[in-house]
């Protein structure tokens, strides 16, 4: 079994000029995952599914996820004048995290029994800059999935053979599981 | 005549037939016929369907009341059990099935989700109930009910069908030249199901 750096050094050396990222995941799961590049990314993928050294030939899940716009509150110590000296002080300061929308993958190795090796890619942003490399041509089995996807957080996948909404209906306007959606016929609960 | 006949004193027709004299009304036949010859169109939509498969089976055995001939064409229903969730992509097909169904035509709500949708009242895809499109004779609360709920409901239906009045305010749909045939089928819009509702389901 490689791990997570093993296999971004090989493909790092097959492929140069590709940009990965591990991504960590601090919770008990412990399941680092590799964020790909837009232009490179179907490069990645086949080579991760042709190589004989890892041959990820199976992508038992392809899945979605929201990050919604975040306001970080951090503390920052910054150099002040207080009463004519200069002294250090704690101040609180606001980040902003811009949203994007994610697309998770995970491979399998049916024929080495391996796995499972998480991929990530990650838009721009979540209004306009949403399309994604669709990695269907390398494994057959997301183009439903992507295509849930598409439906569900409005993720386009360029590429994608046909790429129509899975669940809801075609001319439904809205993607119902990002995190600022709201049913048309939302209410309050009566207790 | 009928009229005359249905205002007939029951106590006296029983005091008849217990010295073998039956007498009977028009109504009386008519609503007989219909309760015990029930049969329900053939669809399930969720879990609920399998509760009303091992209604129709010999251990339950819903024969026992003459509803057990499922019809797979709504030509040939007389009920519509909507056993399970009904999706908002599903609504506008169950809708039509309904008026593809001859009158008279009842129609039982079986299950939390047939009722109000359930547990996922509050998500996107799932109608808060049936009845803003059709109307509901009987209800089937439980998640899902047992098959012995919904034989008690078949038995309500038909407690309702035989005390049903052939003529007057109270008659039914299909012989109320004035009553609605057919039921506005919901459409699929942006963002939800656009259509006339039910009025009275709307206050819920």
């Amino acid at each position: 079994m490689h791990t997570l750096e093993q296999i971004m050094a090989r493909v790092t050396a097959a492929l140069p000029g590709v940009r990965l990222e591990v991504i960590p995941n601090a919770s008990p799961a412990n399941q680092a995952s590799l964020l790909l590049d837009h232009e490179h990314a179907r490069e990645i993928a086949k080579f991760l599914r042709d190589d004989p050294d890892l041959r990820f030939d199976y992508a038992s899940n392809a899945t979605g996820v929201d990050w919604p716009e975040k306001t970080v509150k951090e503390k920052v110590k910054v150099k002040k004048i207080i009463d004519g000296v200069e002294k250090e002080a704690e101040e609180l300061a606001e980040r902003k995290t811009p949203g994007f929308l994610e697309a998770v993958y995970h491979l399998y190795s049916m024929a080495l029994g391996q796995g499972p090796l998480i991929l990530r890619l990650r838009t721009g942003n979540r209004t306009d800059r949403v399309a994604l490399p669709s990695l269907t041509p390398i494994w057959r089995s997301c183009e439903f999935q992507e295509r849930e996807i598409f439906d569900l957080f409005g993720i386009e996948f360029q590429g994608h053979p046909d790429l129509r909404r899975l669940l809801m209906w075609d001319n439904f306007a809205d993607h119902p599981m990002r995190k600022d959606y709201a049913p048309a016929d939302h209410q309050e609960a009566k207790p | 005549m009928t009229v005359g006949m249905a205002l007939m004193n029951e106590e006296l027709q029983n005091q008849l037939s217990r010295q073998g004299v039956v007498l009977t009304t028009v109504q009386e036949l008519y609503n007989w016929g219909r309760k015990n010859s029930l049969w329900p169109l053939q669809f399930g939509l969720a879990c609920c369907a399998i509760e009303m498969i091992a209604a129709s089976m010999a251990r339950f055995d819903m024969a026992r009341f003459g509803a057990e001939v499922f019809r797979p064409s709504p030509r040939q229903a007389d009920l519509m059990i909507v056993s399970g969730t009904v999706t908002k992509k599903m609504a506008p097909q169950v809708v039509r099935l309904y008026n593809q169904m001859p009158e008279p035509k009842y129609v039982i709500a079986m299950g939390a989700c047939a009722i109000c949708g359930g547990p996922f009242r509050d998500g996107y895809n799932v109608l808060r109930g049936i009845d803003l499109y059709l109307p509901v004779d009987v209800y089937i609360p439980g998640c899902p009910p047992r098959p012995e709920a919904l034989l008690d409901g078949l038995i309500a239906l038909q407690k309702k069908i035989a005390a049903q009045r052939l003529t007057g305010a109270g008659r039914p749909r299909h012989l109320d030249a004035n009553a609605p045939g057919e039921f506005p089928v919901p459409e699929y819009g942006a963002h939800d199901l656009v259509g006339p509702r039910l009025p009275a389901a709307e206050e819920t």
